[in-house]
C-alpha cells in the first residue's frame, strides 16, 4: 500500500504526541502582536475612497478639498500614483495567449468593480482619514457591468477589458476519449455552480509601512512575507534589499492572505511620499468588497460508464469567474482541480476545458482548497447520481472503481503518481463510526412512513493534491515560482535550539510542531526550542504558507537541516572523543563511541565547544548551524471518507446535520489535537459553502452580502459536532506525512449536499444549488411536484442557480464554453 | 470633547475623548489595551467583545462615554497573580483556538455565558455563543473548553 520510502526520520519520543501549542499563551492573554497592534511614532492612517460603480470611467477626481480638512496631511488620486504604481502581479500566467490585463493599484481612468480604490486621505487618526474622504469629489461615467460569465463571451456583450472577456482557454486529455464514450451503456451529463465565497478570515488586513532612510519595514496581516517582499520590489521598483516584510501574528488566512494587494503596495508608496510610518486597516465591509473571493465556477461534467458502474470516461468543461483583474494566483486556481476531477478512481480517458472568464467583480484567487474542493464536489455529485441511475449503494459504487489498496503507487489518467493510500480501510472505519448500516435502515423506515423530515445519507471519498510543489512541476504549468522551502537551525551556546523556518504560520500551529519534529531529530527539548518565522529580515528565504504545504514541504527541510547539524556536529564529536567518526554513532541527543558508550558527548557540548572553537580539527568552522533547502518530488495525496447523515424537514426545506463522520489519511501524524483541530475548521467551512455562504452581487454589480449581518459564516449554533477518525499510509517522504489544512474543506461540501439530495430523491429532486438554503430546498422540493412557486425572493435564488431541479441551467450556454 | 472616566481592568483612566469614540477604540487607541481586537463593524462577530459592569459587550457597539463610570475587564484583565482564568487554561488544553483573533471576545463571551448559567448543555453553550465567530476551529472545541472550564468553576 505504500511506494518506497525513503530512510525514516529519527525515532519519535515527540512525534504523534498530542503537545499543547506553545502560540497559545500570549493568545489567550491578548498579547497578541497583530499588525493594527502596531504604532510607530508618527504614524498616520490611512483610509481609501471606493468606487460605487461595477464598471465606468472615471471622468474627474478632485482631492484638493481633502487636503484641509482637519488633521489631513495628504491626499491623493490614481493619477497622483501613475507613473509609480506599476501593475499589481499575476504570477501564473496558465496559457502563452493568456490576457492579462493591467491591474493600477489605484484606480486611475476607469473601475471595473465595486469596492476598488479611486482615491485616498492621509491623516493623523483613522476617525480624522475616514471623515475627510467625504470631501474628494469624484465623476464617473457609468459603463455597462459585466456580472455573468454564461453571456459574457457572447459577441454582445459589454467588455470588461478592451481585449474582451476571455482571459484564457486552457485544455488537457488523456486517453481516447472517443472509445470510452461512444458506446457506453450510461452516460451522465451534470451542471453545478460553484458559489462565489469569501474567504471571512476574522482578523481584518491590516498594513503599516515605515520608509527610514529608503529603507522600507511592511508589516502585513499576510501569509506570504517572502513572496510579498519579491513581489513588491518589482511591482515598486524598491531595491529588494532595501525591502523588509514582517508577517506578525496573523489571524487566519484560508487563502484570503495569499496575495499581493493593492493597499500594500500604496502603503508603501505613501510611506516613501511623506516620509512617515503609515497605517492603513480595512473595515469588514472593506474586506468583503476587496479580499479576493473564492470558488465561483459553473461546471459542465459528463461521465461514462458501463452498466456495472465501472468508470470509462470523463469530461469537465469549465467556465471560471476571474472577477475584473487577475491577481496573484487568479488563473491557476481553477487548474490546481484540473488533475483531482478523477480522484480516486480509475477510468480509462479524460478531458478537461476550462476558460477563465472576466467580469466586474472582485477577482477571485486561492480560498481554502483552491480548485480541489470545486473538482471533488463535481465528482463526488455526478459519482452519487451514477450510482442512484444504477440502483447500487453509492459507497459499493465508488468501491468498484476505486483504486486498490495493493495498487499503489498508482498514476492516474490525470498523469498524477499517487504514492501511497487506502480507501478501503478509510471506509470502513467510517462506516463503523457512522453505523451506516443502521441509518440507511432509518432512512427506510422514514420514507416507508412518509414522515415529514426524511433523512439523507451523502459520502465522499476524497482525495487531494496538496504539499505544493514540485518546482518542476510548478515550472511546466508555467507558475512564475517554485515550490521548495527553506530551513535553518542555530546551535546556540546554551544548548538551545532557534528553528527558522521560510514556512510562515498565521494559526497553523508551526511553533509547537517544528519543535517536536526538531525535537526529535537533534534530541534536544521540546521546551529548548524556540520556532522563528515571518520576516524576511529573520527568516531571508521562504515560499510561505498555503496548499498544504508547511509540514510536507517546510517540516522535510527541518529533517534535512537537522541531519546537516548532526554530521556537522559529528566532526567536533570525533575530535572530543578522540574517535574516528566512523565509530561514533549518533543517538538522538549525544554521539557514542561504538562499543564504549560510556564515551559520550551531547549535542549541548559539541554546540559550546563550537563556540569556544577552543579545540577544532584544522579546517573545522566553528558553527554546528545548518541550513537546508527542500525540494518536494511529488505532491501529497491525503484522502479519506466523509459521511454525512442530515434531516431534511420537507415541509419547511429546513436542513439538519444530525452526525457528521469523517476517517482521514493524511499519513503520519506529528501532533493529533492540531491534526483534530484543521480537520474541523476544514469541516465547517466545506459545511459552510454547502449550506449558508454566498457572495452575492446585484443586477449592477453591487455587493449585497457585504457585512457579516449578510454574509453568513456559521456560528456554533448552525454547525454539528464532528466524528474524527484517521487511518494512516505513509507518505512517500522521510517523515510519511502528508498535509491536512484542506482536507476538511476539500470533503465535506459534496458529503452535505449529497445527503440532501440522498434524502429527497424520493420526491424527484437530483440537485440543489449551494448554498442549500430553506427556501431553495423547499422550491426545489415544489418544484420537483410540479406545484407553482412564485416569491420575490426566488427572483434572486433563480437567477443565482438557474436550476433548482434538474441538471440543465435555463440558458442553455451554461457551462459551455 | 466629552470626559470619560472608567477603571479599566481594574486600573482607573480619565480622557477627553470624542462623544463618537467606540469603547473598542479607546481601549485600544486610547488606553493601549490591544487586546481586545476589531473583527466586523456591525457587531456580528463578537472578537471585540468585553464586560462592561459584569455584562459582556461587544465594546464596537457602545461608545466610550456610555461607559462613563463604568467597569471594563478585557481578555488582559483575566488572569491573576495566581496563573490563568479557567476559560483561558481550558481553551489551552482544547485546542480551542488557532489564529486566535476570535480568542478574546470568545473567552469574555463565555465568561459571561458561564455567569449565567455555570453548568451549560452542550447545546447552551453553542446558542450562548452565537454572536462570536471563529473561522478556525469549527467550535467543536471552543465547546469542548467552555464545558471543561464550567466543570472547573470557572463561574465562581
Amino acid at each position: 500500500m505504500t511506494a518506497e520510502t525513503e530512510t525514516p526520520a529519527a525515532p519519535a519520543a515527540e512525534f504523534g504526541r498530542a503537545r499543547l501549542r506553545k502560540e497559545d499563551e500570549r493568545l489567550i492573554t491578548g498579547q497578541t502582536n497583530w499588525t493594527d497592534n502596531i504604532r510607530l511614532p508618527g504614524m498616520l492612517h490611512v483610509a481609501f475612497l471606493r468606487s460605487p460603480y461595477a464598471h465606468a470611467r472615471i471622468t474627474s477626481v478632485n482631492v484638493s478639498a481633502a487636503r484641509s480638512e482637519p488633521g489631513v496631511i495628504a491626499a491623493y488620486s490614481g493619477a497622483d500614483f501613475a507613473a509609480e504604481q506599476g501593475s499589481l502581479p499575476c504570477a501564473w500566467p496558465v496559457t502563452p495567449d493568456i490576457v492579462i490585463p493591467a491591474h493600477p493599484p489605484m484606480a486611475v481612468d476607469e473601475v471595473r468593480y465595486v469596492g476598488e480604490a479611486v482615491a485616498c486621505v492621509v491623516a493623523r487618526d483613522r476617525y480624522a482619514a475616514a471623515d475627510a474622504l467625504a470631501a474628494i469629489e469624484i465623476d464617473y461615467e457609468p459603463l455597462p457591468p459585466v456580472l455573468d460569465i454564461r453571456t459574457a463571451l457572447q459577441d454582445d456583450s459589454p467588455k470588461v477589458h478592451e481585449a474582451g472577456n476571455k482571459s484564457f482557454v486552457w485544455p488537457f486529455a488523456q486517453g481516447d476519449m472517443d472509445a470510452a464514450f461512444s458506446d457506453a451503456p450510461v452516460v451522465l451529463e451534470r451542471y453545478y455552480r460553484q458559489q462565489r465565497l469569501i474567504p471571512a478570515a476574522m482578523e481584518p488586513r491590516s498594513v503599516v509601512c515605515s520608509c527610514v532612510g529608503g529603507e522600507f519595514t511592511l508589516w502585513s496581516a499576510t501569509q506570504i512575507p517572502h513572496v510579498l517582499r519579491v513581489m513588491l520590489a518589482l511591482v515598486t521598483g524598491i531595491p529588494e534589499q532595501n525591502l523588509r516584510v514582517i508577517a506578525p501574528d496573523v489571524g487566519g488566512g484560508f487563502g484570503s492572505k495569499l496575495q499581493v494587494t493593492a493597499e500594500e503596495v500604496l502603503a508603501v508608496l505613501i510611506a516613501r511620499k511623506l516620509g512617515r510610518p503609515v497605517k492603513w486597516t480595512e473595515t469588514r465591509s472593506e474586506g468583503c468588497m476587496t479580499v479576493h473571493h473564492g470558488r465561483d465556477q459553473w461546471q459542465k461534467i459528463t461521465i461514462a460508464a458501463d452498466a456495472d458502474g465501472r468508470i470509462r470516461g470523463l469530461d469537465v468543461d469549465l467556465l471560471a469567474d476571474m472577477g475584473a483583474y487577475l491577481m496573484l494566483v487568479t488563473p491557476g486556481i481553477p487548474l490546481l482541480g484540473a488533475f483531482m476531477y478523477p480522484a480516486i478512481y480509475k477510468m480509462d480517458a479524460y478531458s478537461f476545458k476550462c476558460t477563465g472568464v472576466f467580469t466586474t467583480k472582485m477577482p477571485t484567487d486561492a480560498y481554502r482548497g483552491a480548485g480541489r474542493p470545486e473538482a471533488t464536489f463535481a465528482i463526488e455529485r455526478i459519482m452519487d447520481d451514477l450510482a442512484a441511475e444504477l440502483a447500487l449503494d453509492p459507497l459499493e459504487l465508488r468501491e468498484r472503481n476505486w483504486i486498490k489498496h495493493e495498487e499503489f503507487p498508482y498514476t492516474t489518467v490525470a498523469g498524477l503518481t499517487y504514492d501511497s493510500g487506502n480507501y478501503e480501510a478509510a471506509t470502513a472505519k467510517a462506516k463503523e463510526l457512522f453505523d451506516y448500516d443502521g441509518l440507511r435502515l432509518e432512512q427506510r423506515r422514514r420514507r416507508t412512513n412518509n414522515d415529514p423530515v426524511q433523512l439523507g445519507i451523502g459520502v465522499s471519498t476524497f482525495t487531494e493534491m496538496c504539499g505544493l510543489a514540485p518546482s518542476r512541476v510548478l515550472g511546466s504549468l508555467a507558475y512564475g515560482a517554485g515550490g521548495w522551502e527553506q530551513a535553518s537551525i542555530r546551535m546556540l551556546p546554551t544548548g538551545k535550539v532557534e528553528v527558522v523556518t521560510g514556512s510562515s504560520a498565521h494559526g497553523q500551529g508551526h511553533e509547537t510542531a517544528w519543535s517536536q519534529i526538531v525535537a526529535d531529530q537533534l534530541g534536544v527539548p521540546f521546551e529548548d526550542i524556540r520556532v522563528l518565522h515571518g520576516d524576511t529580515q529573520v527568516s531571508p528565504k521562504g515560499m510561505d504558507t498555503y496548499g498544504s504545504r508547511s509540514l510536507a514541504v517546510g517540516g522535510m527541510a527541518l529533517v534535512s537541516a537537522c541531519d546537516k547539524v548532526v554530521e556537522k556536529a559529528r566532526v567536533i564529536a570525533a575530535a572530543t572523543l578522540e574517535a574516528s567518526a566512523d565509530d561514533l554513532e549518533w543517538v538522538p541527543g549525544r554521539f557514542e563511541v561504538r562499543g564504549d558508550p560510556d564515551k559520550r558527548v551531547t549535542i549541548a557540548e559539541i554546540a559550546l565547544a563550537a563556540f569556544a572553537a577552543h579545540n577544532l580539527p584544522d579546517g573545522v568552522e566553528p558553527t554546528i548551524d545548518a541550513d537546508a533547502t527542500y525540494d518536494p518530488d511529488n505532491f501529497s495525496f491525503p484522502h479519506g471518507t466523509h459521511l454525512c447523515a442530515a434531516e431534511v424537514d420537507t415541509e419547511t426545506g429546513f436542513v439538519t446535520i444530525r452526525s457528521y463522520v469523517c476517517v482521514d489519511d493524511i499519513g503520519t501524524v506529528v501532533n493529533p489535537l492540531i491534526v483534530e483541530g484543521q480537520v474541523h475548521g476544514g469541516l465547517a467551512q466545506g459545511i459552510a459553502q454547502a449550506l449558508y455562504e454566498e457572495a452575492v452581487y446585484d443586477d449592477e454589480g453591487n455587493l449585497v452580502t457585504s457585512t457579516l449581518a449578510d454574509y453568513l459564516v456559521p456560528s456554533a449554533a448552525d454547525l454539528p459536532s464532528y466524528v474524527t477518525g484517521r487511518t494512516e499510509s505513509r507518505a512517500a517522504n522521510r517523515l510519511g506525512v502528508k498535509g491536512v489544512g484542506e482536507a476538511g474543506t476539500i470533503a465535506s461540501t459534496p458529503a452535505v449536499v449529497n445527503a440532501i439530495i440522498d434524502a429527497l430523491r424520493p420526491y424527484g429532486v437530483s440537485d440543489v444549488t449551494m448554498p442549500c438554503t430553506p427556501e431553495r430546498v423547499w422550491r426545489a422540493l415544489q418544484t420537483a411536484q410540479g406545484k407553482q412557486t412564485g416569491s420575490a425572493a426566488e427572483q434572486h435564488a433563480a437567477r443565482q442557480s438557474d436550476q433548482t431541479q434538474g441538471n440543465s441551467p435555463q440558458g442553455s450556454d451554461g457551462g459551455e464554453a | 470633547m466629552a470626559e470619560v472616566t472608567v477603571s479599566v481592568d481594574g486600573v482607573k483612566y480619565s480622557d477627553h475623548v470624542e462623544p463618537r469614540l467606540l469603547l473598542v477604540h479607546y481601549l485600544r487607541d486610547v488606553v493601549g489595551k490591544t487586546g481586545t481586537p476589531v473583527g466586523c463593524d456591525t457587531s456580528n462577530c463578537g472578537a471585540c467583545t468585553v464586560l462592561l459592569n459584569g455584562a459582556s459587550v461587544k465594546s464596537c457597539a457602545v461608545l466610550a462615554v456610555q461607559a462613563d463610570g463604568g467597569e471594563v475587564t478585557t481578555i488582559e484583565g483575566m488572569a491573576t497573580d495566581a496563573g490563568l482564568h479557567p476559560l483561558q487554561q481550558a481553551f489551552h488544553e482544547e485546542h480551542a483556538l488557532q489564529c486566535g483573533y476570535c480568542t478574546p471576545g470568545m473567552i469574555m463571551a463565555a465568561s459571561d455565558l458561564l455567569r449565567e448559567n455555570p453548568h451549560p448543555s452542550d447545546g447552551e453553550i453553542r446558542e450562548g455563543l452565537e454572536g462570536n465567530l471563529c473561522r478556525c476551529t469549527g467550535y467543536e472545541n471552543i465547546v469542548r473548553a467552555v464545558r471543561r472550564a464550567a466543570q472547573a468553576g470557572a463561574s465562581a
